[in-house]
């Protein structure tokens, strides 16, 4: 990347033609956000976004690891998503901001508005001169029953991922993977064995945790998926029983349980005293076959956190936004196809990563 | 489709071979015959004849998703698989299909005789009814290659559980030029005469790589050793007084190898003989490099030119059927013997020679001459316990390939780009350069070597190291160095080194070498002099 960081097209040519009509780029020529090496910044309010160097003034869009980042000088997240945000990072100067609230932050009128992704995560909205960028951070369309649901935002500026931005990504209605994982669950209990579901810990498994049905047998918890339950459950989620796995516990008093752990443990000692098992991943990278083969063990389920192609399309769409930044996944793809279908697209690179398979507890 | 699709769900979700061997015996147990037939068929890389070109299914698969054909194109490259890309990009439909297998093989039998158009309407109208696997199944049905991660090994060991037959007499049934449009079940599976075909070869008996000391086998009396050759693996079958040629995979390769025909003239019928298809130009003291054979491979038919300038020899070293016994039970070193008879008085023009067996008194004797092994343009020595049978498939004990050490180079890392299928969302192709003076000269690319968590290692620093981009490839920092194995090298125009490498691959990361330490162009041009 250029020093400085790239620029948004058409943000400092002065007046900006969009699908709504002309306004004019106010006395600033400077674009409201810009990507830099340190992450979006907004030089009106002197704030970054989701930045992954430390900077002074950090405005969060949730809780993942790639998103959330350590060392910043001070953070503004939605009050949904401190209590999550406070459990990782410790103890660092946290601000809490409601959905829909807007603060005035140097020459930038900021919000945060829902992004459907996880508990507490949030689309970033900033005016500047009557210029909208939003930056979405990680987003679905879908209600997952857990976090507040996503609203589209009007702009001129979206900022999206595309980590599934590719056709072949279609995700069935919940219920109907609900209805899969249950009916595996059931057959593992049938045949006398613990099944190990494997998901990420921040938002996956608790949703997860919410589409099981606790009549089948007992839901035991892996220690970094129940932390992060506790948590929310701190702060009002409600979520069933669970029985954290511990050193003590004996697999034997716990017939047709299921267990919930990170990807990671799976088939690793700590499961394998539980004798016979299954074990299946939870992930949006399961409707490909090849993947699936590669890590399922023996079950894969699609089910992710992130938009599937209709859905960025959608949201893109309802934005209104005539320039759109495409910061991870199947970027160079996905842009190709916007601009084709006639939007202004690019690429901004970015540190961010999506649902991935195959680094630590980001997703 | 539904039980077909049940059966393939069963084994494509499991990793455990006991489940797949489960579902298969059950699946064989009570599905109709016609489509226990075809699923064996397809199992063991049979297929319906093609009914409609891969073109064609791309750009009807790109109008039906409303999709443009470019999109289709760079997904079907992620996902990997032509059958699987056109059943995610369609509208989901959850029904499932009744009809058995066979109907839909009879469909795609009819599909070839219609006008294009009809074609159209009629995959278009297939796509509609069936969803999800089904609708993968009926793509694959279309497009070929079943793989299904089933051996023909465990489908062989479901049926005999299904039909109480003995493995070893199935996977013999198994074998050979059939087709599921020309055998029926009972004819292919029970009746008793199953020596009907003439070109039915023999199952291979695969060797293991040697990884201890030879010491470890024991009494180098009871052994025998003969090159490891870099050729062909093939099976000459002289029947009836015609000639079939099998390749290990499985394929009749008969058509590219004219010249064996002459062993007709030279050996009696009922014979087969295992050995290595090398190219060998008369007069020379040892065969070209694979290069030259995968000239003649990579054609169905072969030029008068070709045959003349890459001529093919079978080296003979097992005899599995002599004066028409299969003798496969007997000791190897009765059948070498039978070999040799059968081989003492062949002329050059036979194409078929006896592959030296090599005598030696002791294992650090037979050490010295491993090392030898690339001058004769072998990859090292098999090992072959004298008392052995011929067995069916890899079996640990009684053959052993010692391969020669590969040959290794340090290379830098300068491009990356992602895999597909399996490896989808990883960075799995790389290429590698060698410094020439402040230049880095790229020379190979490598694909494999590196265990799953490397490969996410490296797939999580490209993705932050990234210089430039062209399309699916990176271009990264130069920063990490690894040592790429490869079992050959050769001088190549085509390549901006000037060589080209044999299976290279990722043998090490070398988290200790730094960057300018590397090897050079020069030490590549050293090796090309040693050992090209
Ligand atoms: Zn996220």
């Amino acid at each position: 990347m250029e020093e400085g960081g790239a620029r948004a097209p058409g943000c400092d040519r002065g007046p900006v033609q969009t699908r709504r009509g002309t306004y004019i780029s106010a006395m600033t020529r400077d674009p409201v956000l810009q990507f830099t090496d340190r992450g979006i910044y907004c030089p009106a309010g002197d704030f970054h976004i989701d930045p992954w160097l430390p900077v002074d003034r950090a405005l969060i869009t949730h809780g993942h690891a790639d998103h959330a980042r350590d060392g910043m000088g001070r953070y503004l997240a939605t009050h949904e998503a401190l209590p999550v945000m406070r459990h990782r990072l410790g103890d660092v100067a946290l601000e809490g901001i409601g959905y829909g609230q807007t603060r005035r932050i140097g020459g930038a009128n900021v919000s945060f508005h829902p992004a459907g992704h996880v508990p507490g995560s949030a689309q970033i909205r900033v005016e500047v001169a009557g210029e909208v960028f939003v930056a979405s951070g990680d987003y679905k369309v879908v209600d997952d029953g857990l976090s507040t649901p996503f609203e589209p935002v009007r702009c001129h500026h979206f900022i999206t991922e595309s980590t599934f931005g590719l056709p072949v990504f279609r995700w069935r209605p919940q219920a109907d993977v609900a209805a899969e994982i249950n009916d595996w669950w059931r057959g593992c209990a049938a045949a006398g064995k613990t099944a190990f579901l494997g998901a990420y810990s921040l938002g996956k498994a608790q949703r997860l945790l919410s589409m099981l049905d606790p009549g089948i047998g007992p839901i035991l918890t892996h220690a970094a998926v129940e932390n992060t339950n506790e948590v929310l459950r701190g702060q009002g989620i409600a979520l069933p029983d669970t029985t954290l796995v511990t050193p003590e516990l004996v697999p034997k008093e716990h017939t047709r349980a299921l267990v919930l752990s990170p990807p990671s443990a799976l088939g690793s000692q700590w499961a394998r005293r539980f004798g016979p098992q299954e074990s299946a991943f939870a992930s949006g990278w399961m409707a490909l076959r090849g993947v699936r083969r590669r890590r399922a063990g023996d079950r894969g389920f699609v089910i992710s956190d992130h938009a599937d192609w209709r859905g960025l399309l959608w949201a893109i769409t309802e934005t209104g936004a005539e320039n759109i930044y495409v910061t991870h996944g199947y970027t160079d793809i996905f842009t190709r196809y916007l601009n084709d279908e006639g939007w202004n697209a690019e690429v901004v690179p970015t540190q961010f990563e999506g649902e991935s398979l195959d680094t630590g507890d980001v997703a | 489709m539904k039980r077909f699709a049940k059966l393939f769900a069963a084994i494509d979700q499991s990793t455990k071979t006991t489940v797949k061997v489960a579902a298969l015996a059950d699946y064989f147990s009570d599905a109709p015959e016609a489509d226990k037939l075809w699923t064996v068929a397809l199992f063991s890389g049979r297929r319906p004849k093609r009914a409609v070109t891969t073109t064609r299914l791309r750009e009807w698969a790109s109008e039906a998703a409303d999709v443009p054909l470019w999109l289709f194109e760079e997904s079907y490259a992620i996902v990997g698989d032509l059958a699987e890309t056109i059943s995610l990009v369609l509208p989901p439909n959850p029904t499932q299909d009744d009809r058995p297998l066979s109907h839909w093989i009879g469909a795609l039998r009819q599909l070839r005789d219609m006008e294009e158009a009809e074609r159209k309407a009629f995959v278009l109208d297939c796509w509609r009814v069936l969803g999800g696997t089904e609708r993968f199944l009926f793509n694959k049905l279309i497009t070929g290659g079943f793989r299904v991660g089933v051996s023909q090994k465990l489908m062989t060991r479901a049926l005999a559980q299904a039909t109480g037959k003995p493995e070893a007499e199935l996977a013999h049934r198994l074998m050979g030029n059939w087709h599921p449009d020309e055998v029926n079940w009972h004819a292919l599976i029970e009746a008793e005469d199953a020596s009907a075909d003439a070109s039915r070869p023999y199952p291979f008996y695969l060797a293991y790589a040697l990884e201890a000391e030879p010491e470890t086998l024991g009494d180098p009396t009871d052994w025998r050793a003969e090159w490891k050759w870099d050729g062909i693996r093939g099976q000459l079958i002289l029947r009836d007084g015609d000639y079939f040629v099998w390749s290990r995979g499985e394929e009749l390769m008969t058509d590219r190898f004219p010249e064996l025909a002459r062993a007709i003239d030279h050996l009696p019928p009922g014979t087969v003989l295992d050995g290595e298809l090398l190219v060998w130009i008369p007069g020379s003291d040892a065969p070209s490099s694979f290069n030259a054979l995968q000239a003649r491979i990579g054609r169905k038919t072969v030029p008068k030119k070709l045959l003349k300038d890459a001529p093919v020899v079978l080296h003979a070293y097992d005899l599995l059927e002599w004066q028409g016994q299969d003798i496969r039970d007997r000791p190897f070193a009765e059948r070498r013997a039978l070999l040799e008879v059968a081989c003492a008085d062949l002329p050059p023009e036979a194409a078929v020679r006896l592959s030296p067996q090599h005598a030696f008194d002791d294992w650090s004797a037979l050490a010295d001459l491993r090392l030898t092994a690339r001058a004769a343009q072998a990859e090292g020595l098999m090992l072959k316990r004298a008392d052995s049978p011929y067995l069916a498939g890899r079996k640990k004990g009684d053959w052993w390939k010692w391969k020669l050490d590969p040959l290794t180079i340090d290379a830098v890392m300068i491009y990356a780009q992602s895999g597909s299928g399996r490896r989808a969302n990883l960075f799995t192709d790389f290429t590698f350069a060698v410094w020439n003076g402040n230049d880095l000269v790229p020379f190979t690319k490598a694909y494999s070597g590196l265990t799953d968590a490397e490969f996410r290692k490296i797939t999580a620093w490209v993705r932050k190291n990234t210089e430039e981009r062209y399309g699916p490839v990176r271009k990264v920092k130069p920063h990490h160095v690894f040592e790429i194995a490869f079992e050959g090298i050769q001088a190549s125009p085509r390549h901006k080194s000037g060589v080209a490498l044999r299976f290279p691959r990722m043998a090490r990361w070398r988290h200790d070498k730094p960057l300018q330490e590397a090897n050079t162009l020069d030490d590549l041009k050293e090796m090309l002099r040693i050992y090209g």
